[in-house]
């Protein structure tokens, strides 16, 4: 199967059911106990600074166990799998002096996950697809890292595109069949990102499906940078996303809300993929697989869902458990184009006709 | 309706930001005082800005980083970033850098063709790539569009270039069709406003979704210094570009005049300068001018504060109408010194001013900024006289005392809380709390709040339509989450048909639709008390009741898919005749007097709530009495109305050359049928009545275009496609014709009004205080149109068309329709999509000729005004679509040049189907 082939089989499906996006990375991986030398490994022994933690690395360091992850939520029904990419920016891979490598990571990850979505698709002949995975990095756009100088910004808009344009390159050169920019906090680090994916685009020729994920901090109901839900839809609408949702900082019992505001709204498939549940006092996650599952039945049911998965704290399991509960339930029908004036600040402004 | 008013749609742009527009804001940012400068953009946003338009275009500024810098500020201000930018300057880098800058989504101001093709497509798609609307000037090549042609001609291909090439969409294009100087003293000059209202029609009719804005300060340059006058020309220019269809405006926001407070003199004679209508009209409006600027200044300096001079309860309905708080304590206090409970301050003087707001609201003479004022001014009234009833409630020993909580929001997505805070306020002055979240509530946090205070029910409020299905949610949120709250429902687009029909059956908890804030109180009392029980079993019931008889008036019977029911149509023999004349007669203050016989009383006295058949009413046991008294003031007022022409009656009528086309009837300019200018579009019933029946549509009563083949209808194997009308490719009729030719056949057109004075005469009324006659005058004039497109009907059949010459019937006989023809009218059952009637209105030049305007959702103002259609056809007869299926909607919807949506919006009230439930299932 080829990118085209999978991704025409993959909108068929999600045409007919609810699609399986894959769980948390970090959670399966905090089960091996890596120590530092795994993320040095023998290429970067010498490196001047610690660069455990750095998740990233390991599709270079340690890739078998990169892809042993992405084996285990293909066995537990994922559609689609992630990319291990979240931080492969410069500005994020700067905080280890591996700017370097950036390119090289996001090569690496999105082949990893390729190739295990291969011996899958090899073994039923059913598409699994690789979403590269782009991050929000560690800087924002809209706000000001002082309080007292709330006109500053750390990076800009020109910085943070040509970031992204690096990472969807190596993405689309590692065999990504979608791009996921996600975990949005500020909308207009998406802009940059979505800029730098055109970009991207217009240089290699090849342009594959934009899929948009946005976070909702609290329970205010808005992003870091301050939107509200239609606002972030609004401001984003133009990029004529393959799929647009909501991930992480939010179990699924608050992140409800937020989806069925922006199921009502978006004219293209909507996805979710909840933490599960907020991190108790143990720093652990609440929410089991069983209990997860009855929400995603219920969302499901409610016709809020296109796809679904699984952010912090999820496992195979969980995945399994999603899998279960979405199964032979309706995909949600999207909201039919809206030919109305939709503008944005923090908040939506929709023009009579 | 909201739709029916122009004004509460158009957006506002706050131009106080603007460097080249403000001298105070130029001034602010060349000094670096940005913290200044963002002062004046809040004043902007709190005075009702929808938007708000940056400009850093100055000598002396650095243009991409002044506009970085007070963008990034903006950001970090959520009461000012709350709503879009409009990001304005002249240079392209100066625009990008905002874009930078901007998280959500908003203006680009502006591109153009002005450098040609080239960099338009450059910039045009950047502005798509970073995600913002653009304005689009009427700017080409050869300059700047200065006439209605240029202007049309360069709208039309910058929107094709967008959307063709550039896959632009078109509702994020807004054009500029440019506001210029009148009254410059240069003959060239004079046309240019009414050249703007004509490119604006031309717009928003021809070039769908997209919008109309403009820079509307321009229009007054040559009055500079001279504000009274500026102010009279804003507020006259923005009355009629509104009208033509202008939906965004950047203006003062916090200084918007209304029409009818402009000084009629000023006002008239500033019409005639924009409107073109004298050659002396600038000598005319500067011979007043300084006058006018005299009595500004007065103003300006000591102001008008005769107003101050009236009786307190006139004083505080002028505070309210005009948004001045100023003495608004001052004035409440005198009125609660004088009333004998604090309440009755509220309840009297203060909802009486509310309601003159709402009307003038209602009525498209109050922006929405100014009603927002208002509703400060009362709340600030209503805040003074709270610790007074709450002293009260002590004194009579009702502390602590709370009948019950009730949690009240404007859902999401609605601004409007006058109504809910009325409702809130009369609620608390008998004793409940009412904890208010304000307006553009999200479902979760009402919810949450109800959970939180333990809320005895819940109400929601919303004004403009799309609040219904906010409400919808909201109630099967509660129904999802198991609450079993009382939910009040209430605001002015509700309905007891929609709660019944669309929110109880999601909810089943109590639900209770609340009609105006005079129902709130019994309602809630009864909710809140003993009677809990028996009222929500009584509503219930009620509500089964109306869902039924909603349910049961929509038709159920089988329908026939659209290419059937076309089979189905009836095959008649045709013998056109010609009318005396082709083409558009007016007739100018027609006689009342001979509209008088005309008149079909049944509807009058219906109007009044009596039901009965004049004349049989006026001898009825029951009514009889009232029907006569009521009779004999109108045959009074009737009288002395048309003797001193109190209104006066327009109409005009039009034939034109017409041949069917599919479900379609062609109009052409001449009987050789050398051009098509119009199409009439028309819909057909999809009942089944079983074989041998017809299935109606008007278009059945015009000689078909090509001759139907004799056994049309055979050959559908093939799924009926060979019978779909032409529409994805309609040629131009071929001219000369073939042999198979058609005969040419005639279709008539007529829009009449007896309502050319008629909102004076209730004014004169309203203002004695006489609300009988005012509603009186207004049911005369209704039937006076009626029976004006009754008897011009008639002169039609026999004279103007005369195919019945010889028709000799009596006014009784024409009411009960015996004669040969019709005059269905768009919006009614034969023909139920309102729209059809900008067709019949461009055609016949309706409102140049009789003053008849159309609104945005189709409406005819004056409100006393009739128009339609003609057919002469032997055997034409009235008929009512019935509910029509979607095959049909998408049909008609590909014939008008529309997406399916908006046709299911124009024909919701005849679809046999829910569209969200289609779309879903």
């Amino acid at each position: 199967m080829n990118r085209t082939e999978r991704l025409a089989a993959l909108n068929a499906d999600l045409a007919k059911r609810i699609l399986i996006l894959d769980g948390s990375m970090g959670a399966y991986l905090q089960g091996f106990g890596l120590k530092a030398e795994d993320f040095h490994g023998e290429r970067f022994a010498e490196h001047a600074s610690s660069l455990k933690g750095n998740n990233d690395l390991l599709s270079l360091t340690r890739p078998e166990i990169i892809t042993q992850v992405h084996d285990a939520y293909l066995s537990a029904g994922a559609d689609i799998i992630e990319t291990n990419t979240f931080s492969a920016t410069r500005i994020s891979q700067a905080e280890y002096g591996l700017e370097a490598v950036t390119y090289e990571l996001n090569v690496e990850g999105a082949r990893l996950a390729r190739a295990a979505c291969d011996k899958f698709e090899k073994a039923d002949a059913k598409p699994r697809a690789v979403a590269g995975a782009l991050g929000p990095t560690t800087k924002l756009l809209s706000m000001s890292p002082e309080v007292n100088d709330p006109g500053r910004r750390d990076s800009d808009f020109d910085t943070m595109a040509a970031n992204y344009e690096e990472q969807t390159l190596g993405l689309i050169e590692g065999g990504a069949d979608l791009l996921l920019i996600e975990t949005i906090t500020d909308t207009l680090n998406c802009k940059a990102a979505l800029w730098g994916a055109w970009e991207a685009f217009d240089k290699t020729g090849v342009e594959v499906p934009l899929w948009i994920s946005g976070t909702i901090t609290d329970r205010s109901g808005r992003t870091l940078s301050g939107q509200t839900v239609e606002a972030f839809y609004n401001s984003l609408r133009h990029a004529k996303p393959w799929a647009i949702g909501l991930n992480c900082a939010l179990g699924p019992a608050d992140m409800r809300a937020f989806l069925a505001d922006l199921a009502r709204v978006a004219e293209c498939a909507v996805s979710a993929y909840p933490n599960a549940g907020l991190p108790n006092a143990m720093g652990a996650y609440d929410e089991t697989p069983h209990s997860m599952e009855a929400h995603y039945a219920e969302w499901a049911k409610a016709g809020l869902l296109n796809i679904a998965g699984g952010c912090c704290g999820t496992t195979p399991d969980h995945i399994g458990h999603l899998k279960h509960a979405v199964e032979g339930v309706k995909p949600r029908v999207a909201a039919a184009r809206d030919a109305r004036l939709k503008l944005a600040g923090l908040e939506p402004f929709t023009a009579a006709a | 309706m909201s739709g029916a008013n122009p004004f509460a749609n158009f957006i506002v742009v706050g131009e106080r930001t603007n460097v080249t527009g403000s001298a105070k804001f130029r001034k602010l940012i060349e000094a670096d005082d940005y913290a200044g400068a963002l002062v004046v953009a809040r004043q902007q946003v709190e005075s009702g800005a929808n938007v708000l338009d940056v400009n850093m275009d100055a000598a002396l500024i650095d243009g991409p980083a002044a506009m970085r810098r007070f963008l990034n500020l903006i950001a970090s201000e959520p009461d000012i970033a709350r709503i879009p930018l409009m990001i304005d300057s002249s240079k392209w880098e100066v625009i990008e850098a905002g874009l930078k800058c901007a998280q959500g989504k908003g203006i680009v101001n502006s591109i153009s063709l002005k450098e040609g093709e080239e960099k338009f497509a450059y910039e045009a798609r950047r502005v798509r790539r970073y995600g913002a609307a653009a304005v689009v000037m009427a700017f080409d090549e050869q300059g700047q569009a200065d006439t209605a042609k240029r202007k049309i001609e360069i709208c039309t291909r910058a929107y094709r270039f967008l959307t063709d090439k550039i896959g632009f969409p078109p509702e994020d294009i807004i054009f500029d069709p440019n506001i210029f100087a009148v009254a410059t003293g240069i003959e060239d000059h004079a046309d240019y406003a009414k050249a703007f209202f004509e490119a604006t029609a031309y717009i928003r009719s021809e070039l769908p979704h997209a919008h109309v804005s403009g820079g509307v300060s321009n229009v007054s340059f040559s009055f500079r210094g001279n504000e009274p006058v500026r102010e009279a020309m804003h507020a006259v220019f923005l009355y009629h570009a509104i009208r033509a269809g202008m939906n965004m405006g950047i203006v003062n926001a916090g200084s918007l005049t209304l029409y009818d407070d402009v000084e009629p003199e000023l006002r008239e004679r500033v019409e005639d300068v924009l409107l073109n209508r004298r050659e002396d009209a600038t000598e005319r409006l500067l011979e007043i001018a300084e006058q006018a600027k005299a009595g500004g200044k007065k103003q300006a300096t000591e102001r008008d504060l005769s107003w101050r001079q009236a009786p307190v309860k006139e004083r505080l309905a002028h505070a309210l109408v005009h948004g001045i708080n100023e003495f608004i304590v001052e004035d409440t206090e005198e009125a609660r010194l004088q009333a004998k409970r604090p309440l009755h301050v509220i309840e009297g003087p203060l909802m009486d001013g509310m309601s003159i707001v709402g009307d003038l609201f209602g009525a498209g003479k109050m922006f929405l900024p100014q009603v927002v004022k208002s509703a400060r001014v009362m709340k600030q009234a209503v805040a003074h006289l709270l610790p007074f009833m709450d002293e009260e409630k002590e004194r009579l020993g009702l502390v602590g005392k709370s009948n019950g909580k009730i949690v009240m929001a404007t859902v999401k997505g609605d601004v409007h809380d006058i109504g809910k805070n009325i409702v809130g306020v009369v609620l608390q002055c008998n004793g409940y709390e009412i904890d208010d979240l304000g307006v553009m509530v999200p479902c979760a946090r009402i919810l949450e709040r109800a959970k939180e205070i333990g809320a005895d029910a819940i109400g929601l409020s919303g004004l403009i339509t799309p609040s219904l299905d906010e409400m919808v949610f909201v109630a099967s949120e509660m129904e999802r989450l198991g609450l079993k709250l009382p939910l009040l429902i209430g605001g002015a687009t509700t309905s007891r048909t929609h709660t019944a029909v669309k929110i109880a059956p999601v909810y089943s908890g109590p639900i209770l639709y609340v009609p105006d804030a005079s129902k709130a109180v019994p309602v809630v009392q009864k909710l809140l008390g003993d009677d809990r029980d028996v009222l929500v079993k009584e509503t219930r019931a009620e509500y089964d009741a109306a869902r039924e008889a909603y349910f049961s008036g929509q038709d159920k019977r089988p329908r026939l898919p659209l290419a059937k029911a076309r089979e189905r149509a009836p095959k008649l023999e045709f013998a056109p005749v010609r009318p005396s004349f082709l083409g558009v007669r007016s007739f100018e203050e027609y006689p009342l007097e001979d509209l008088v016989p005309y008149i079909d009383w049944t509807p009058f006295f219906a109007s009044w709530d009596l039901i009965g058949r004049h004349p049989a009413i006026l001898e009825d046991d029951i009514v009889g009495e009232a029907a006569r008294n009521l009779y004999r003031d109108a045959r009074a007022m009737l009288e002395q109305l048309v003797a001193e022409k109190w209104v006066k009656a327009s109409g005009v009528v039009g034939f034109w050359p017409a041949n069917r086309d599919g479900d379609d009837v062609v109009l052409f300019a001449d009987e050789e049928r050398s051009r098509e200018i119009a199409r009439l579009h028309t819909l057909r019933q999809q009942i089944d009545k079983g074989e041998g029946k017809f299935n109606f549509a008007l278009a059945d009563y015009v000689v078909p275009l090509e001759p139907s083949p004799p056994l049309r209808g055979r050959g559908q194997g093939e799924g009926g496609r060979t019978d779909a009308p032409r529409v994805d490719d309609r040629p131009p009729p071929p001219a000369p014709r073939g042999g198979g030719e058609s005969i040419v056949d005639y279709v008539g057109a007529f829009a009449v009004t007896a309502g050319i004075g008629e909102e004076d005469v209730s004014i004169r009324f309203k203002r004695a205080n006489d609300d009988y006659s005012a509603i009186m005058a207004q049911a005369l004039c209704d039937r006076l149109a009626e029976a004006f497109a009754e008897a011009l009907h008639a002169k039609v059949r026999r004279e103007l068309w005369g195919y019945a010459k010889d028709e000799t019937l009596t006014p009784e006989d024409l009411i009960a329709e015996k004669y040969r023809g019709i005059r269905p009218a768009p919006g009614y059952p034969a023909q139920p999509d309102h729209t059809e009637k900008r067709t019949i209105f461009d055609l016949l030049g309706a409102t140049s000729r009789t003053g008849i305007d159309l609104t945005e959702s189709m409406a005819m103002t004056p409100p006393s005004s009739v128009s339609g259609l003609y057919f002469a056809h032997p055997q034409a007869e009235y008929f009512g679509t019935g509910k029509i299926d979607r095959d049909q909607v998408e049909d008609y919807a590909r014939r008008k040049g529309w997406d399916v949506a908006m046709a299911e919006k124009w024909l919701s009230p005849i679809l046999a189907y829910d569209p969200l439930i289609a779309k879903a299932g």
